[in-house]
């Protein structure tokens, strides 16, 4: 097929500067783990609260510094929604759902799951900086869905 | 690209011109949530009678994302390949009939539960929020419909074939079938999920339903959805807009193979939709991202054609310099004003698309505003104002009608007032979302929170956006309404563009369907086979229905 000698040099840039690209995102993927949220793990949705750990929703601590959080949601509510967390903390976050769908969303941090009937979803974040966060839900729940809300309070040890 | 044909036959006029009427009326009702939306939103408005933020939200994403659009396009193809590849037979004619009504039923059903607040459920229909089984049924109907229209689509091209043995077919009908292939193949995972999963067990048939497997066929249709939306657009690009100019079409062949690879690379890509869930092993969403972003290749060879045609025309004109082709564009032309003013909208969407695509950078924007604001450049602008655009000569063609030197200006008028008010919408919806505002969500202020205080002025600004995109779609309305019924009798073209360089042979070529289907069915098996086996093995105890609303 005849190709103009602009449009090769036009479509040899382009899609080298998209290899380029896709090089950096694989291997911030594969090589430094950088990789979105996702747990296999499934859990029976109408049986949450007598499920470890979902049956004590909270901060639980296991290691110096390190820390699990399990959170329970459900139409129209976060559980627990008040939280404190030690700056400096690596908290890895566990969260499911007893109802619909749900988002896990906290601004200003990465924190950003879906969180969808018969499954955990995970996530770690290390908190270094100190004030109060807000944890709402994103994804369209229900009549209630923008009521959502939880606070977390990053403070000093 | 002869010729033959120049004037769409009146029969076939009617029908395009009955789909093009519905995709307005859904424009006018679709807008008119889209203003309220904006307006509650901002924190100073309430929706009067108790009606509820999610249905208006409802009705706005369907009317405007599934009918508008579906209805546009299947009328403006029924024109295009009857223009370009001849009358439609009685057979397919009545066939497409067939297919209007099932969609235009369909349609009627889904809005009536949406209205009457049985299905405050969006317009992605997540489960396992439930519907009423009436919102999955006129859904249904609306696939089925267009189906019916798409297989319409595929006889009048086969038997042009029959009767043109050794001729690439006409270029206009080749992208009217690559775009009906590419949603016929998309659209068997959406009547999956509605026909084995959500009908049944909004009946009562079954009780639980699997949410991932709902979501991934959801997905797998999602985003070809959305280039079945542009490539209508991208055809009007190619081969209306260099005629409307005076100029040629770059390269026919070259035209055909973005369409093709448009074909490859927009279904097997629905996981990055979904890089936030759990369920899905990140290598298999990787797979995905990475596929998504081959669509970045045909997008490059089309940005080329467009800008190579216009310089081309220019420098025939006798234009210097770098850029003086630029000054040579027909700017007071609405049919190359809103298209063209589209094309630009096009590179910072485009830009935005490929965060959102990106394995770790959409872990900052999912879900929030952000993600609205894209799709109000991509689909509401760049798509919308061609079509706009297109309109301006479609539909006197088909009324057998001219445009006005008034309504041209109130056209013109039409899309700077659409593009102010984007820009307004748009623009303070890709702020808000990068500092953490949700997207879907009625006004709150999350308990006073500082962060959501934040976020108040960009909704105060969505809102004057949104009135001014409202007064935009009365203009059009009331040109619309104008070139259909009202405006002097007389000639239009559809404008048909010749290719710069005749490539019959490689064009030719392209015309080969079972090898590239079968490229689709094995890009769509490599990317969905494994994690697909491994949702239905690992699934875990199914959910059943909530009314949350």
């Amino acid at each position: 097929m005849h190709m103009h000698k602009y449009e090769k040099i036009w479509l040899v840039f382009g899609i080298g500067v998209l290899f380029a690209f896709l090089v950096i995102v694989g291997v911030s993927a594969f090589a430094e783990g950088q990789q979105p949220p996702s747990c296999l793990t499934t859990i029976d949705p109408e049986k949450v609260d007598q499920t470890p750990p979902f049956d004590k929703p909270g901060l639980v601590k296991t290691g110096d510094n390190e820390y699990q959080l399990n959170i329970v949601v459900h139409a129209f509510a976060f559980t627990p929604n008040q939280i404190e967390i030690p700056k400096g903390a690596k908290v890895t976050i566990n969260v499911t759902t007893k109802d619909v769908i749900h988002g896990f969303q906290v601004p200003g941090t990465n924190i950003n799951m879906m969180v969808e009937p018969g499954y955990i979803n995970t996530l770690t974040h290390t908190f270094n900086k100190p004030g109060e966060y807000t944890i709402l839900c994103n994804e369209y729940c229900g009549a209630g869905h923008h009521m959502m809300t939880g606070r977390i309070k990053v403070v000093e040890k | 690209m002869m010729g033959e044909i120049m004037k769409v036959d009146r029969r076939d006029a009617k029908l395009a011109l009955a789909h093009i009427y519905v995709a307005f009326t859904a424009l006018a009702l679709g807008g008119l949530a889209g203003l309220l939306q904006t307006l509650v939103r901002s924190g100073k408005f309430n929706l009067p009678a108790g009606i509820s933020y999610y249905t208006i939200l409802t009705t706005h994403g369907t009317l405007l994302g599934l009918v508008l659009t579906t209805f546009f396009i299947i009328g403006f193809q029924f024109a295009a390949i009857s223009r370009t590849a001849g009358t439609l037979s009685d057979r397919v004619r009545f066939w497409a009939w067939v297919g209007f009504w099932t969609m235009t039923i369909g349609t009627s059903t889904t809005v009536f539960y949406i209205l009457t607040g049985q299905a405050s459920v969006l317009y992605t229909f997540y489960a396992p929020l439930q519907a009423h089984a009436g919102f999955y049924i006129g859904l249904t109907l609306l696939v089925v419909g267009s189906w019916i229209s798409g297989f319409a689509t595929f006889a009048h091209y086969a038997r042009w074939k029959k009767q043109h043995p050794g001729q690439a077919s006409p270029l206009l009908t080749f992208m009217s079938v690559t775009n009906m292939v590419l949603w016929l193949v998309s659209t068997l995972g959406v009547a999956a999920t509605v026909l084995f999963q959500l009908l049944p067990w909004s009946l009562g048939i079954v009780d639980k339903v699997d949410v991932l497997v709902s979501r991934t066929l959801f997905w797998y249709f999602g985003h070809p959805l959305v280039y079945f939306w542009l490539l209508p657009a991208y055809m009007v690009w190619y081969v209306a807009i260099p005629k409307i100019i005076g100029g040629k079409i770059f390269s026919d062949s070259l035209a055909r193979l973005a369409f093709i690879l448009f074909l490859f690379l927009s279904i097997p890509v629905g996981f990055h939709h979904q890089l936030l869930e759990p369920g899905i092993k990140p290598f298999w969403k990787f797979i995905q991202v990475f596929l998504t972003l081959m669509v970045v290749v045909p997008s490059l060879m089309t940005a080329f054609a467009m800008f190579a045609t216009f310089e081309a025309y220019g420098r025939s004109k006798g234009a210097t310099g770098l850029f003086g082709w630029l000054r040579k564009l027909p700017w007071g032309d609405a049919r190359f004003f809103a298209p063209f003013i589209g094309m630009v909208f096009f590179i910072p969407a485009g830009a935005g698309g490929i965060i959102n695509a990106s394995h770790q950078m959409n872990q900052v924007v999912h879900n929030t505003i952000w993600v609205t604001g894209h799709f109000h450049l991509t689909v509401a602008t760049t798509v919308v104002l061609t079509f706009f655009g297109a309109a301006y000569w479609l539909i006197p063609h088909l009324s057998g009608r001219v445009m006005t030197k008034a309504m041209n200006r109130l056209a013109i008028i039409q899309t700077v007032v659409w593009t102010i008010g984007m820009l307004f919408m748009s623009g303070s919806m890709h702020f808000a979302g990068l500092l953490g505002a949700p997207r879907r969500s009625a006004f709150s202020t999350y308990g006073n929170s500082p962060q959501a205080l934040e976020w108040i002025p960009y909704q105060i600004a969505q809102a004057v956006g949104g009135t001014i995109l409202f007064i935009g779609i009365i203009l059009v309305l009331v040109i619309v309404v104008n070139l259909a019924f009202f405006a002097p009798k007389g000639e239009t073209e559809f404008p048909v563009a010749e290719a710069a360089e005749p490539q019959e042979r490689v064009a030719l070529a392209m015309d080969n369907w079972k090898l590239w289907i079968g490229i689709t069915v094995a890009l769509i098996l490599i990317a969905y086979t494994i994690p697909f086996v491994d949702m239905i093995q690992n699934a875990p105890p199914g959910s059943k229905g909530y009314k949350l609303w």
